[in-house]
């Protein structure tokens, strides 16, 4: 069911490349290093969770990868041209109806004008909001936000779609049905996923690749492919028990830091 | 599989018709069955957590927005009525409301009231449309340019503590008494109240959207049209609303000093020619126009302004 991957096998076609990548915040002798020699590859079309406790840089990571940030050193490769990203928060501009927003990043995409609204209807159809075009953002709940979201990163037309732990800030119930959209969403578009978590079953539920990252500095502790079916539920058994796994693993991890 | 069902259906509710969920369950592909599954728990979850908002009934605006100001202005003619009939002052320093009133009438009578306020609505609006002009260029500088905030923002802030009165005397003898001068001393007073708020506006604005507007590839002059001046409107449009009542006030002052024949009468320049005759109902007459004009753009023109922007962010029902 599950198989540990002691040597990251070469990839040739890839959609996310980091190569040896190192971040530090502050400088020369008193620098803080934050993400530790990554090298991480996700292929066209691959969901891959990165999972840590605080302090292990997640957040740091896909920033290097959207572009807002630049690593300290090594190389970080994007073949398909940007990453889409997606926050906890819904980031929604307020100003904006829910397809409006959407529109915008159609049009910053260079999407025609007479294309944009077409377009906007078919994305808000596939996160299953097709009536909320003209919907203000705070008339939506927390759960469709996100959605909204989604249809907004997705927008981008990206290849690579970045999510920091979107579904961080959301109810239980609501999750759960976020985690099987997406799931439909991503076997629909054939996107590959980047996703944050700090969430173990959220993890496993989601993602072909559990790739666990230690704590300060981040350093890629161990990976697992996770080859269960989809669609998965989160409270099965199967997830279940490699959630013991990789929770165990993570829990040495923070071990670690205990100050003797 | 039978529990998600029971939950749908409950969750679901009137949203969906109960025959739908019912097809939907009765379909042999297990796939299917969870897709449906999955749009009937979220749109059911969509119903549970939209609000409907109510609009308030127009019988409780009047009693709890209406009523109140009306009551009070009541109060203070009642006030001032009784003040007036106990002889407190003698008649020609106290006037009755009714003596203001038949003033007011007057006025209107010969005609004159509505092109003195005309030709200071009109020096008012110009002054103000001005300073808009300069005010958003100088708090979008402000605002995103670190040096110059640091060389202008505390003089852009120290410029709205002086009271514009001050400036009349410096600009009388600049410009002498000319449209000039006005102008000059409403500039003074709005500009800063109007960058001002601007730079307000872009400071409140909050770091996410700028993230989320970046990772969208809304950057340099798009980021600032996009993202940057929309998120920073509600700011914006205080800031300009503050920048109506310094241009008025301003105003006043300026018309009030810089009195002369030349300029055309103004509401400032009737209030100096009603103290020259001791024309009291005539001086408290004028000062309730100039009230008038001041709140009345507020309330017909930036208040709309305001509550349609602040009520389309979501910002203004938590506050009813």
């Amino acid at each position: 069911m599950t198989a540990l991957l002691t040597e990251a096998t070469p990839v040739v076609d890839t959609a996310v490349r980091l190569d040896h990548v190192t971040k530090s915040f502050g400088r020369a002798a008193a620098a803080h290093v934050v993400l530790d020699d990554i090298t991480l590859n996700v292929a066209p079309g691959e969901f891959v969770c990165l999972l840590g406790a605080s302090g292990c840089g997640k957040s740091t990571l896909l920033n290097l990868v959207a572009g807002l940030d630049q690593p300290t050193s090594g190389t970080i490769d994007v073949p398909g041209g940007r990453a889409a990203l997606m926050f906890q928060e819904h980031a929604l501009f307020p100003w904006l109806t829910a397809g409006q927003n959407i529109e915008l990043a159609l049009r910053l995409r260079g999407v025609p004008r007479g294309e944009r609204r077409a377009e906007a209807q078919r994305l808000l159809e596939l996160v299953r909001l097709g009536g909320a075009h003209g919907k203000r953002v705070h008339e939506l709940s927390g759960g469709m936000r996100q959605r909204v979201a989604m249809a907004r990163a997705l927008a981008q037309d990206a290849q690579v779609l970045l999510m920091d732990e979107p579904f961080a800030a959301l109810d239980a119930i609501t999750r759960d049905v976020l985690h099987e959209e997406l799931i439909q969403i991503w076997q629909e578009t054939n996107v590959s996923v980047l996703f944050v978590t700090h969430n173990v079953r959220e993890a496993v539920r989601l993602a072909q690749r559990v790739v666990l990252l230690s704590s300060r500095p981040g350093r890629i502790a161990q990976e697992w492919a996770i080859d269960l079916p989809q669609p998965r539920r989160i409270e099965s058994a199967g997830v279940a028990d490699l959630a013991v796994e990789i929770t165990d693993k993570l829990r040495g991890e923070i071990r670690r830091h205990v100050q003797h | 599989m039978s529990s998600t069902e029971l939950t749908s259906t409950e969750l679901t509710g009137a949203a969906v018709e109960p025959a739908e969920t019912k097809a939907a369950s009765a379909s042999a592909n297990a796939a299917a069955d969870s897709a449906s599954d999955v749009s009937d728990i979220s749109a059911g979850l969509d119903a549970l957590e939209t609000q409907t908002v109510e609009r308030t009934p127009l019988l409780r605006v009047f009693t709890s927005k209406v009523l109140p100001p009306l009551i009070a202005i009541a109060l203070v003619l009642a006030v001032w009525q009784f003040a007036y009939s106990a002889h407190l002052k003698r008649p020609d320093l106290l006037p009755s409301p009714l003596d203001v009133w038949n003033s007011l009438h007057d006025q209107w009578l010969q005609g004159t009231i509505l092109s003195v306020i005309w030709t200071s609505l009109s020096r008012g609006v110009l002054g103000f449309l001005i300073s808009v002009l300069i005010g958003t260029p100088i708090g979008l500088l402000v605002a995103r340019v670190k040096p110059v905030r640091a060389a202008i923002g505390p003089i852009l802030s120290g410029l709205q503590s002086i009271p514009s009165v001050a400036w009349v005397p410096a600009a009388v003898i600049w410009f002498g008494l000319s449209n000039a001068t006005i102008y000059a001393v409403v500039l003074l007073g709005a500009v800063p109240s109007i960058a001002n708020g601007l730079v307000a506006g872009v400071d409140q604005v909050q770091p996410i959207y700028l993230r989320a507007g970046r990772t969208l590839g809304a950057t340099g002059l798009r980021g600032i049209r996009h993202v940057l001046l929309p998120a920073a409107l509600p700011g914006y449009v205080a800031g300009l609303k503050q920048g109506w009542a310094f241009s008025w006030r301003s105003l006043m002052a300026a018309e009030l000093i810089a009195s002369s024949p030349a300029l055309g009468l103004g509401l400032g320049a009737q209030l100096e020619f009603s103290r020259e005759n001791l024309d009291m109902p005539g001086v408290l007459a004028t000062i309730i126009l100039i009230l008038l004009v001041g709140i009345g753009i507020e309330l017909l023109i930036f208040n709309p302004i305001e509550r349609y922007v602040l009520r389309t962010r979501g910002l203004l029902t938590a506050r009813r």
